[in-house]
């Protein structure tokens, strides 16, 4: 475990230098672009407002991993995570105060994304909701909802899909995933695969992450399809208490959450394919962000906790992949 | 005992080669022995006996030990080449042996998925419409016979054969990283094998093949022994290469480290715990084995 190691000497580092406030931002993976430009703009608007200096760490890695990272030690001042349950699980140690949803505006989420399928230019399998991905011959790429944040929102949108359709969810998410080649191990494993090894028709993803694709490199090859429903992925920030106290930068740590809320903050998460708070930005950005039915996990599942018993062992997902009974 | 060394400090080195080997090795086995007692007993025998988790034992032990075998074979080939001819490249050729020791695994693992993917160099010449897949074409007679049997089924993708991603992509990932073990374990021996040996089996009327089984190969069987059990074991444990080019799907192509991490996901600590003790398990078995031939062929011999 060499890794955390470094990232415990970078902010000791800093302070050695007599530097200013330093904050570790402990993060997801695809955030990494959005917080390098959302931190110089934190850093720019601090120092017009104290005078004081700050500075900024980041250290990114798949959620779930990071949550227990921050469990296990590594001292993050705040952790901005991809699903509510990794913040639960650090609130859980005891390391976040109990209350953390209720502490920032929107459930502590600043950002949402929804999950939306990629496919090749000009659609040529003509994919167009959900029930179109369930169908033979297709073929879908979907990261492991046991190792996976994106996996698992797409898991419960495409069951949210089938419930609402008056269908049977459980033999619905059994047809799509009959379809589904390979279960990546996370969100751009399966982007690599869909990309750069060119398997299956559709793949499942966070809109953020697709609209980067069509946007940067992929631009021309493939094009967004976004589904009649889908989930609203919330995701949570929160001040580490523990760690904040200790380092005494609870002031910074929360200002810092908070600008994300700022015009512009919102006007860089829209930049970075997230869609904003700001019920005004989103409007004005439509062709983005097109608008569909969405519900959170908390509104269609009641909360994380009960969300997850799908991807339990034995749970609904593992019932897919069990073999007939003789 | 009451034997005098030449050099003295036997408790010395004793007592460091104890603490040495407790701090390295058994104090983070013994964390692992506790995080699965911490789930408690019946907890930890649903785990490892839960069907997945059965299934993945068939996948990572079967396959290895295929790869293990393969390797068993053609490192011992190689190794051969490399003692007993000289030719212009053998330097190289022996350097480069080592590499799937130094490369690191997810290195390996994404080279591997990038020449076996379907539409990557290797890959796509076995498409149906390319001349290598043709064969297996559902167009033709034995395509469509193969489409008809179960245990092909994984293996014919839409377009052609599947090598990326089913289980011929986790046996070329884990014959990759074996390969090393036999050649290095067995290349020594064969340095030791005097060629005169071999003459005065032929002098004394043996056939070539007579020569080979009756001579060589008893001489070499321990070492080939060794060489495959340590690459099964390599094999066995190994996650870096093989998640990326294994499909990962439950029942077919998941092997028993991803469902650890898994477990992890899911916050099971004591699940993943005990999958990981299983593992151990099974590796100190695996290398328990090798010693004792080892020890048994060595008291056969007159070695030791």
């Amino acid at each position: 475990m060499k890794f955390p190691a470094a990232i415990f000497a970078l902010p000791l580092i800093a302070t050695l230098h007599a530097a200013p406030t330093t904050l570790l931002n402990v993060s997801y993976d695809v955030t990494r672009e959005f917080y390098q430009e959302y931190n110089a703009a934190f850093t720019k608007h601090w120092d017009a407002e104290k005078k004081t200096g700050i500075q900024i760490d980041q250290s990114h890695a798949g959620s779930s991993k990071q949550a227990r990272a921050v469990v296990d030690g590594l001292a993050a001042d705040v952790v901005t995570m991809n699903q509510d349950s990794d913040i639960q699980l650090i609130a859980d140690a005891g390391l976040i105060a109990k209350d953390w949803r209720s502490r920032l505006p929107d459930h502590a989420a600043p950002y949402t994304s929804i999950i939306v399928f990629l496919v090749h230019q000009g659609n040529p399998k003509g994919i167009r909701d959900w029930s179109d991905l369930a169908k033979p011959d297709t073929q879908v790429i979907i990261p492991n909802p046991k190792t996976s944040g994106n996996g698992r929102y797409s898991y419960l949108a495409a069951w949210l899909y089938a419930k609402a359709a008056g269908s049977d969810p459980q033999q619905f998410v059994t047809a799509l995933f009959k379809n589904v080649p390979l279960l990546p191990a996370g969100g751009r494993d399966a982007t690599t695969a869909f990309v750069q090894r060119g398997i299956g028709d559709a793949l499942l993803t966070f809109e953020s992450e697709a609209l980067q694709i069509t946007n940067t490199f992929g631009a021309g090859q493939y094009e967004i399809v976004t589904p009649t429903s889908s989930i609203l992925a919330e995701a949570p920030v929160s001040v580490v208490d523990k760690v904040a106290d200790k380092h005494g930068t609870r002031e910074a740590a929360t200002e810092y959450l908070k600008y994300l809320w700022s015009g512009e903050g919102q006007q860089l998460a829209v930049k970075h394919f997230f869609r904003p708070r700001s019920q005004a930005l989103l409007a004005a950005n439509t062709a983005l962000f097109p608008k569909l039915k969405l519900a959170t996990v908390d509104e269609a599942f009641g909360g994380w906790s009960e969300a997850r018993k799908h991807f339990k062992d034995g749970g609904t997902f593992d019932a897919i992949y069990q073999p007939a009974k003789p | 005992m009451g034997k005098r060394f030449i050099l003295p400090g036997f408790g010395l080195t004793l007592g460091y080669t104890l603490v040495y080997l407790t701090l390295i090795v058994l104090v983070p086995l013994s964390a692992l022995f506790l995080k699965t007692e911490s789930g408690g007993w019946q907890h930890f025998w649903n785990t490892i006996t839960s069907p997945q988790v059965v299934a993945s034992y068939k996948v990572s032990f079967g396959i290895s030990l295929i790869a293990a075998l393969i390797n068993g074979v053609f490192g011992v080939i190689a190794a051969w080449v490399l003692v007993r001819y000289r030719f212009p490249g053998r330097r190289l050729l022996d350097a480069i042996v080592d590499l799937p020791f130094a490369l690191p695994t997810a290195v390996a693992g994404i080279a591997l998925t990038t020449l076996y993917a379907p539409n990557d160099w290797i890959g796509h010449l076995f498409a149906y419409n390319q001349p290598l897949g043709s064969f297996i074409s559902p167009q033709t007679p034995f395509g469509a016979w193969l489409a008809t049997q179960g245990w092909a089924k994984d293996f014919l993708g839409r377009e052609g054969l599947r090598i990326a991603f089913s289980q011929l992509g986790i046996f070329i990932a884990l014959t990759f990283i074996g390969m090393p073990f036999v050649v290095r374990t067995v290349q020594p021996v064969i340095q030791d094998l005097h060629l005169d040996v071999e003459e005065a089996a032929a002098c004394l009327g043996a056939t070539r093949l007579q020569a080979f089984t009756r001579v060589i190969l008893p001489g070499l069987l321990p070492a080939i022994f060794t060489g495959v059990t340590l690459a099964y074991g390599r094999a066995v444990g190994e996650y870096g290469s093989v998640i990326f080019i294994a499909g990962n799907l439950p029942f077919k192509t998941q092997i028993t480290p991803v469902l650890i991490v898994s477990k992890l996901e899911d916050y099971d600590y004591s699940g993943a715990a005990g999958l990981g003790f299983v593992m151990l398990l099974a590796s100190f078995v695996i290398l328990l084995l090798s010693n004792g031939f080892q020890a048994w062929d060595n008291r056969r011999r007159g070695v030791a």
